[in-house]
C-alpha cells in the first residue's frame, strides 16, 4: 500500500490520540513507574521495544491467524517479546531492572500493547505497523518522561537521580540538583503525587488544543468568535 | 437568627456564617496564646495572607470577581482551620505550602467554593502530613513545661530561618504530643495508668492542650446556639468516638485510655465542631450527617490507636468526605406520594 499517511501515524502516536494522557490506557505502570525521569523512560524504552516488535510480528502473520483465536496468538507473540526484553534488561541493566521490578513483566498485559495490534498491526501492512507501534510506543515514553520529571522535581529536587542504574557509576555525575537544599515534598513521589500530576498533564493538553482551536478559529471568522464572547 | 422562610429577606451570606465561625475559634485561639506562646498567631497570619493571596491569583486566572469571593471568608476558615491543626513552631514554608496546597488543589481545581469534595484544609494538613512527617511532628511543650523558654524574637528566628538559639537544643521545647507518647510507651509494655502519671498528662487529657480542647468545645456549642451548624454530626462524631474508646476501655483498661481523654486529645473538638461540620464537605440530609458523624469517630479513633500517624481526624474526614455522596444517594427522604424507601441507583 502506498497511500499510508506516516504523517497522520506519527501524529496520532505522539500527540493526538497518545497513550497516556488521551487514550489513558495501560495507567497502573504509568502511575506506578513515573517516580523519576530515568524509571519512567526505562520503562517507556522497554515498551517501545516490545510494540514496535510486536506489531510488526502481528502484521506479518495477520493473514493466517484465524479470527476466533487472534487474541491469544497476539498475546503468545507479546509475551515471547517482553521474556527477551525482560532478560535482556535483567542482563545488562540488572540495577534499573530490580527498580522496576514487576512492571517489566507486566508489560505483556499493557493494554497499548494489545490495543495497537488489534487496531492497526491487524489490518495493515508490516511497515506501517512497525512505524505506529513505535510511534505510540514513543508518546507513551515522552508522558512518562515528563510525569517523571515533574514528580521528581516536585519531590527530590533532582532530575535525573537514578541514571547510574542504567549507565554504571560513573552517570552519577549526570544527575541534575534543580532546587538545592531541597526538604522534598514528599506527596509528589507518592501514588497521589501521580494522579495529580497526571491530571494536570491532562489538563494542560487539552488547554493547548483549546487554544490552538480558538486561534484557529478566530482567523477564520472573527466575528463569530466575538460573537460568541 | 431564627428560621426563615424563603419569603423573607435577612442577612445570611456566607461571610456573615464564615466570620461567627471565626469569631467562635477566637476564644480558644487566646488559652492557646497563653499555654503555647503567641508563635501561633504568626502562623495564622501567614496562613490567612498565603490562602487569600492563593485565592485571589486563582479567581484571577478563572475571572471571577475578586471582592465577592475573597471577602466571603472562605479561604480565611480554611487558612485558620489548617494553622491551628498544625504545630505552631513549624517553619514559615510548611504553613505557606500547605495552605496554597490546600486552595488550589482541593477547593479550585475542583470548580471552587461549594464544588470541592474534600475539606482543603485537610487536604493541605494530609499532604503536609505524608510530605513532612519531621516538621509536622515537633509540638512544643507548654510553657509550664518546657525545660527551657524562648523569647518571641528566637520563636520567629526558628519559624523564618530554622536558626535555634545559641545552645539550644529542638528537643528542649518539643515534646511528643499526649496521644503519641501513649501510642509509643503501650510499646514498651507499660499500663495506661502508668503512662497517665508523667507530668504532660492532665485530669483529662494533656496538659494544656485539654483546655484548648475545652475552648473548641465551647466555641462549637456557640456556633450551634447561632445556628450555623446543627448538633447531628459533633454528636455522633463525638457519641461514636466515645462509644468505640469506651468499649475498648472497659475491655482492656490496662490497654486503651479512657473514652474522656480520646475527646479532649488531638484535633476531636477542632474536627467535630469547625471541620467535619464544613457545609460544602459534609452530608445534606439529617441521617446522613448522622453517619458520617459517626463514621468520623469511628475511624480517627482506629486511625489513631491502631495506625501509624499520631491522630486520626484529619485522615478520618477525607475518608467519609469520599463517601458523602453515596451517603446523600441513600439517605434521600421518601418523597410523599412516591413508594420506595431507599435509593434506586437513577433507575426510573
Amino acid at each position: 500500500m502506498s497511500d499510508v499517511n506516516y504523517k497522520e501515524i506519527i501524529w496520532n502516536g505522539l500527540w493526538k490520540n497518545n497513550a497516556g494522557i488521551v487514550a489513558l490506557l495501560g495507567l497502573c505502570p504509568l502511575l506506578a513507574v513515573s517516580t523519576s525521569v530515568v524509571n519512567g523512560v526505562g520503562l517507556g524504552i522497554a515498551t517501545v521495544m516490545v510494540m514496535a516488535f510486536s506489531n510488526a510480528i502481528v502484521s506479518l502473520v495477520r493473514q493466517w491467524v484465524p479470527g476466533e483465536i487472534r487474541i491469544p496468538v497476539y498475546i503468545l507473540i507479546i509475551a515471547v517479546l517482553v521474556t527477551i526484553i525482560d532478560l535482556t534488561m535483567n542482563a545488562y541493566m540488572q540495577a534499573l531492572y530490580l527498580v522496576l521490578g514487576i512492571f517489566v513483566p507486566l508489560i505483556v498485559v499493557n493494554c497499548n500493547v494489545l490495543g495497537r495490534a488489534e487496531a492497526f498491526a491487524s489490518k495493515n501492512p508490516v511497515f506501517p505497523s512497525m512505524v505506529d507501534g513505535f510511534m505510540v510506543g514513543l508518546g507513551l515514553t515522552l508522558t512518562l518522561a515528563v510525569l517523571g520529571g515533574m514528580r521528581e522535581i516536585l519531590g527530590k529536587g533532582t532530575l535525573l537521580s537514578g541514571i547510574d542504574l542504567a549507565f554504571g557509576e560513573s552517570a552519577k555525575a549526570w544527575v541534575i540538583t534543580v532546587i538545592p537544599g531541597y526538604h522534598g515534598f514528599l506527596l509528589a513521589v507518592l501514588p497521589p503525587g501521580a494522579f495529580i500530576g497526571l491530571g494536570l498533564l491532562i489538563a494542560g493538553k487539552n488547554w493547548l488544543d483549546q487554544r490552538k482551536a480558538a486561534k484557529a478559529a478566530l482567523v477564520q471568522s472573527p466575528e463569530a468568535v466575538i460573537a460568541a464572547i | 437568627m431564627s428560621m426563615n422562610s424563603p419569603l423573607v429577606a435577612e442577612k445570611s451570606a456566607v461571610n456573615i456564617i464564615m466570620l461567627k465561625v471565626l469569631a467562635a475559634l477566637l476564644p480558644a485561639i487566646g488559652v492557646y496564646v497563653y499555654f503555647f506562646g503567641p508563635a501561633i498567631l504568626v502562623s495564622i497570619t501567614l496562613a490567612s495572607v498565603a490562602a487569600l493571596a492563593t485565592e485571589a491569583a486563582v479567581l484571577h486566572l478563572r475571572r471571577y470577581p475578586l471582592r465577592v469571593y475573597l471577602l466571603d471568608g472562605s479561604a480565611l476558615v480554611t487558612a485558620w482551620m489548617l494553622a491551628l491543626s498544625m504545630p505552631p513552631l513549624a517553619p514559615w514554608w510548611l504553613v505557606v505550602v500547605g495552605t496554597v496546597f490546600g486552595i488550589l488543589v482541593a477547593k479550585h481545581l475542583y470548580g471552587g467554593l461549594g464544588n470541592n469534595l474534600f475539606n482543603p484544609a485537610m487536604v493541605g494538613f494530609a499532604a503536609l502530613m505524608i510530605s513532612f512527617p519531621a516538621h509536622m511532628t515537633h509540638w512544643p511543650a507548654p510553657d509550664v513545661l518546657a525545660q527551657s523558654h524562648w523569647s518571641f524574637a528566637q520563636q520567629m528566628d526558628f519559624m523564618f530561618g530554622g536558626a535555634l538559639p545559641p545552645g539550644a537544643k529542638l528537643d528542649a521545647i518539643t515534646m511528643a504530643t499526649p496521644l503519641d507518647t501513649l501510642k509509643t510507651q503501650l510499646h514498651l509494655d507499660r499500663t495506661v495508668s502508668e503512662i497517665q502519671s508523667s507530668a504532660i498528662f492532665s485530669t483529662l487529657s494533656g496538659k494544656g492542650t485539654e483546655i484548648i480542647a475545652l475552648f473548641y468545645l465551647l466555641g462549637g456549642l456557640f456556633l450551634w446556639q447561632q445556628r450555623i451548624i446543627s448538633w447531628h454530626i459533633p454528636l455522633s462524631f463525638l457519641g461514636a468516638m466515645f462509644a468505640t474508646a469506651g468499649v475498648l476501655h472497659l475491655f482492656d483498661p490496662s490497654h486503651y485510655a479512657s473514652p474522656l481523654f480520646h475527646l479532649f486529645a488531638g484535633g476531636t473538638m477542632l474536627g467535630a465542631f469547625f471541620i467535619a461540620t464544613d457545609y460544602v464537605t459534609s452530608p445534606t440530609t439529617l441521617p446522613g450527617k448522622l453517619i458520617f458523624g459517626a463514621g468520623i469517630g469511628v475511624s480517627a479513633y482506629v486511625i489513631r490507636v491502631f495506625g501509624g500517624y499520631p491522630d486520626g481526624v484529619a485522615f478520618a474526614v477525607l475518608f467519609l468526605n469520599s463517601a458523602v455522596p453515596l451517603i446523600d444517594a441513600y439517605t434521600q427522604p421518601r418523597v410523599f406520594g412516591h413508594a420506595g424507601k431507599w435509593f434506586k441507583g437513577g433507575k426510573e
